[in-house]
This record gives C-alpha cells, structure tokens and sequence, in this order.
C-alpha cells in the first residue's frame, strides 16, 4: 500500500453545478406544487388585503348602524339585500364591513404579540440554553410557571385591575406566548451549542455575543419562523376567545371575537351574525396552521439549497 | 493502514523529514506545560481527565500525544485554549507557557485575543466544524474578521483565496460560494485547516483531524499538515489514538494512559525501544501488513476509572510485568539514555518487555 499524493483536484469527485433554486440535489424538480397556495390566498384575501385597506374597501361605519335595517340577512337568503352582502347585525351594522375592521384588529394583535413574544422569547432562551447555569434555572423556572398559568383566568384577572382595551390584551398575549418561545429555543441552543463549529468559532477568538448571534441564532432561525406562523393561529384564537367573554377588545370595536359573542343569543333567529366571523377565524387560523406545517417542511436544513 | 504501521524502519523516514537533528536542540519551547491538572466536577465525583501533565513543543515541530478514549488527551487539548466544558471542568493546577507567556492567570478577553492569533485548533468532524447556514466564503471571511473588524471587502476575499490555495484546495474561488453541504468530508477539513491558520498562529492544536475521514483521505491530510509546518514553521500538537498516524508525522510522541504522560520521546525512539509496558502494548496491538494473526493482540482489561485512581502505577493492573513496588507507589519519570526520552515505570530499565 503507498500513501497516495496530494494532487490538484483530489477528494471531491464533484464540484456542483450552480445550483438552481427550483431544483434539489439530485436534480429533480423542485415540489412546487407543495406550496399551500390556497391557505396563502386566505391569509392574503382574508386578514391582510381588509386589514391594510379597511377604509377603501368597506362602504359602511363599522361602529354605527341603521337600526330599520336590523338583521338583514345575506344577499341570497330571503329579504337579503346588496346593500349589505352577509347581512347585519341586532344594531343594523353592516356584518361585512366589521369583518373587514375585525381583520385590522386580528392583525395588528397577532403581529404586535407575536413580535414582543419571539423577540423576549429568544433572548431568554438563547441565554439560557447557551451559558446554562443560573441563568437557565431561572429562564426555565419561569418558563415552566408560565405554562401552568390558566391563560383565560390569568387574563380576566388582568382585565378586572387594569380594564379592557386593545393595549391590555396584547400585553396578555404576550405573557403568555413567549414561554413557548423561550422553551423551543432553549432545547435548540442547547443541541446547536455541542456543536463543532461553536467551538471552532471559540477556538478562533469569538466572543460569546458573536457567536450566539451569528452562529446559534441562524441555526434556530427556521424554527422561529415556523413557530411564529403557527403561533399566529394560537393568537387570533385567545384574541378572540378573551374578547367573547368580554375580556378582550371592548366594546363597539369589531373584533371577530366580539362579533360571535353579540350573535350568539339570536342564533337561531339570525345565524349570520355569529357564523361569519366564526367562519373567517377558522379559515384564518386554519391557514395559518397549514402555512406553518409547509414552511416546516420548505426550510428544512436538508432541503436547502443556495438562492 | 498506510506503509507507516507496516514496520520499524519507515518511522526513521518518518522522523527524518522533519529534521535530523531533535528539534528540541533548537529554541526555546513555544509551548510548555508544567503539571497541569484539569478535573471535572460530576455528580459521580472528582475526574481526574489531566492529571500533572507535563510536555513541550517546540517551534516546527509536531508532537504526538497517543492514548486510549478516555485517557484525558481531547481535555488536555481543550485546557490547552482554557475551553474546558463549563461548569464541570476546571484547570486545578499547574502552568501553561504560550510563548513564555502563562495563559492561566489572563482574563478571558485577554484568552479570547490569544485563541486564534497565537494558538489554534482543528477538531475531529469536519462535518461539524463548518456552520451548515453560511457558505465557505462567508465564514472564512469570519475568521478574517474575528481579530480585525477594519479589514477590507477585497482584502477578505484574497486572503480567503490565498488560504484556501496554502491548503491545496483545487478552484478556491468557486470554492467560496459553496456550502459546506457541497463539499465532502476532506475538502472540508481543509477550509477549517484554512480557517485555523487564518492569523498564522505559532500552535495550531489537531485534535483527531483524521479520525473522521476515509484512510486514503486521511494520510492526505496529513500530508498536508507536513507540507502546512514546513512553509509556516507552526509547531502541531496531534492527537490521535493510531501509531500509524503518529508514525508518519511526528517528531516526538507523549503517550498518555489515565490522564498522565506515561513516556514520551523521539518517535523512533519510542517504536525501537519503548521503555513502558504500556508502549509496548500499543505498538503491538497495531495491525501489520507483513504478519496478520487471527485476532490483533490488545491490551487486557480495563483503565481504572479516573475518579478513583489507584495509588501506585495506574498501568499497573492491566501490566504483565507488575511486581509489588508498581502497586504501592507511582514511579517517577526517568530519563531514558536519550535526553529527550522519559518513561514512568519502575522497571523502565530492564524492559523486560523489550526482548519478545
């Protein structure tokens, strides 16, 4: 046997084509069909297109409503008219165009918790799974009081001392949602942390800071992003639950939530008033789900490729 | 596995590609260490991984450090740049001279200054080495960067190439826009090669480099190691659990068995005559092309747990040669006619394992 020489373009057999970002590895087509195409128009059509164009789009006033008009029912039901297309509530209100601002509302809630959520989220767990120690018994101490907090009890409380309004709620929310958060990066920061390039990265120099930003945080980025997605569902559905039992957004404001509340005692004599944005809150978070379960799969490590 | 485990006479060529004369003859030690202890607080108790160590490597030459898993060689790597794994592991004792420098005392800014310009490491997973979400440019240019944040785009880039060519690494250039993914396991040892020499240190730590690659790879590696010392003139200390590896690349060896150097000398030196029973096993549970047995030979029983060390010779239980005296007290490291070689054992100059 003879050790073979050190020659110019040894050792990899292959040096890859530049790869094309619709195919994989191997060459195969991308599966673009996979995209979720009709959860993404929902989410587009349903929440943001309404919610960024509100005052374009709607012909009515969300809060103040023709009382002649009380409980339309939908264009295609009897005594519907195009006026108001699905129909209007016990106070006349037009049932679409509080659907529309409803969608601000969901919106702007979501975005807001979601962002205050992932932002306290990561910081504590990334701190926490990376220096471990006390910081970690702390992070994971509150991490774990904050899971066994009964969300619903825990907001009323809330509402009674500081009363209800939009401020109020997303505080709520964001109590709540970052415990998740936290939780996932920290199991992450702690698997990323054995890594060898973290201690390659040490070995070289690199102050702690650096690395937990540059080498931690791009490797638990995916799973912030799906969790965000997903969490968005989780969002839009406490929002709405709080605001059912009347201690989410007050009163008139038209969150869906509050929308279902007002329609439920008239359920039999006026369906629409509640099915609506019931309807809207489950294609919403429904899409949400879906979209999260794709990105998932889509920003899988395995599956990437250079853009 | 290469022609080096084959037999004694190609680790003469071995040693002499280095230099004919010891290079311990030449300056003064870029590294030394004076009884380092590093132990690791469990909950099972005291680990004794590093337990008063004491070696020196000298400017261009590679020093060898052998032993079984567990033997504490990865910790004394690892306390070497003082990353020992925290909280666990602490350094208890002893001194590390970095270019007549002791690093134990400084602060971990001033460490953090130190790791990567003055000493560096190569680990044994190339696979791991490299962050799978950055491509090869973008973390070389990190490397760059970790010491001197002014430094220019284009000056990045250069330097990225340059480095990659000092490790053989065929069209660079395309190289950098690579993700590790693309590369195999070779190609990406020699862009953590690259990365470790980013600021020349004087030391550059191999930690297993070869343990994760396919033989034919890995006696390529090490070529390029060699070829690496004799343009840079970095010393390398390489750890390894294969003599053959040693073989072919070092100049002096420290073999170490439950935490402490039990010899060490000139490579052919401690081939030709070990003067520890436990070298002596080593180099004959080696595979060899020119006899195969049945079974390779290894050594029998099991190191002592390093929480609880015996007191006398730690090699003692597992040692055909033991007597009374090896149980009762650990032997003393004795120099051994060469200047440079040293063995702790009491019947190191019988050797009565030397005439098989």
């Amino acid at each position: 046997m003879s050790v073979p020489e050190i020659t110019e373009g040894t050792g990899d057999a292959h040096i890859s084509p530049r790869p094309n970002f619709w195919r994989n590895r191997f060459g195969r087509r991308r599966r673009l069909d996979r995209v979720p195409w009709i959860p993404i128009a929902i989410i587009f059509f349903l929440l943001l297109l309404p919610a960024i164009f509100a005052d374009l789009i709607a012909v009515h006033d969300p809060l103040r409503g023709v009382l002649s008009d009380r409980l339309t029912p939908p264009v295609w039901e009897e005594g519907g008219s195009w006026t108001y297309p699905l129909g209007t509530d016990k106070l006349g209100r037009d049932i679409l165009t509080r659907l529309i601002y409803g969608a601000r509302i969901s919106l702007a809630v979501s975005t807001i918790t979601i962002l205050v959520g992932l932002v306290i989220g990561s910081i504590l767990g990334l701190a926490a799974g990376y220096f471990g120690g006390w910081i970690d018994w702390i992070v994971s101490w509150l991490v774990d009081t904050f899971f066994s907090l009964p969300g619903v009890l825990l907001a009323l409380v809330i509402v009674a001392a500081i009363g209800p309004s939009f401020l109020t709620i997303v505080i709520i929310l964001s109590v709540t949602i970052w415990a998740p958060f936290a939780r996932q990066v920290r199991g992450e920061t702690l698997s990323v942390r054995e890594m060898d390039f973290i201690a390659r990265a040490q070995v070289a120099g690199s102050s702690p800071m650096r690395i937990l930003i540059r080498h931690v945080l791009p490797n638990v980025a995916n799973t912030l992003i799906v969790m965000a997605t997903l969490q968005v569902g989780v969002v839009i559905i406490n929002e709405s639950s709080l605001s059912f039992i009347g201690a989410g957004i007050p009163r008139p404001n038209p969150s869906w939530g509050v929308m279902v509340a007002d329609g439920r005692d008239l359920m039999l004599v006026a369906w629409w008033i509640s099915f609506f944005p019931g309807l809207a809150i489950l294609l919403v978070v429904l899409s949400f789900n879906l979209t999260g379960d794709w990105l998932r799969d889509f920003l899988d490590p395995k599956m990437r490729q250079r853009q | 596995m290469t022609e080096a485990t084959a037999g004694g006479n190609t680790v003469t060529d071995a040693a002499d590609t280095g230099g004919a004369a010891t290079p311990a003859d030449r300056a003064a030690p870029v590294l030394k260490v004076c009884n380092l202890k590093t132990y690791l607080y469990t909950r099972w108790g005291v680990t004794k991984a590093v337990d008063d160590v004491s070696l020196e490597l000298y400017p261009g030459e590679t020093l060898g450090v052998v032993g079984e898993s567990g033997s504490g060689k990865s910790m004394l790597a690892l306390s070497l740049v003082r990353l020992t794994p925290e909280p666990a592991g602490r350094i208890e004792g002893g001194q590390i001279f970095l270019n007549g420098r002791d690093i134990l005392p400084l602060s971990e800014r001033v460490m953090r200054k130190i790791r990567g310009t003055e000493i560096s490491m190569i680990l044994q997973d190339p696979q791991q080495s490299l962050n799978p979400v950055y491509t090869v440019g973008n973390q070389l240019a990190e490397a760059f960067r970790v010491h001197d944040a002014s430094i220019g785009e284009r000056q990045v880039r250069e330097r990225s190439i340059a480095a990659l060519e000092s490790m053989r690494v065929p069209a660079p250039e395309r190289r950098l826009r690579n993700f590790p993914h693309e590369m195999s396991g070779g190609m990406k040892q020699r862009v953590v090669g690259a990365m470790a020499m980013a600021y020349q240190p004087q030391v550059l730590i191999a930690d297993e480099p070869t343990t994760a690659l396919d033989v034919t790879i890995q006696a390529q590696f090490l070529r390029l190691l060699e070829d690496l010392q004799q343009r840079t003139g970095v010393s390398i200390l390489l750890i390894t659990h294969d003599f053959g590896v040693i073989a072919e690349t070092c100049h002096r060896v420290a073999v170490m068995y439950a935490g402490r150097i039990v010899e060490q000398g000139p490579v052919a030196e401690i081939f030709d005559n070990p003067r520890h029973p436990y070298t002596r096993a080593l180099l004959d549970s080696r595979p060899r092309v020119d006899f195969v047995p049945d079974r390779l030979p290894s050594v029998g029983g099991q190191p002592p747990s390093l929480n609880d060390l015996p007191v006398g010779c730690r090699f003692a239980a597992r040692c055909d040669y033991a007597e009374d005296r090896c149980r009762e007290a650990y032997p003393p490291q004795v120099s051994q006619g060469d200047r440079y070689h040293a063995a702790s054992c009491w019947r190191a100059e019988q050797a009565p394992w030397s005439n098989r």
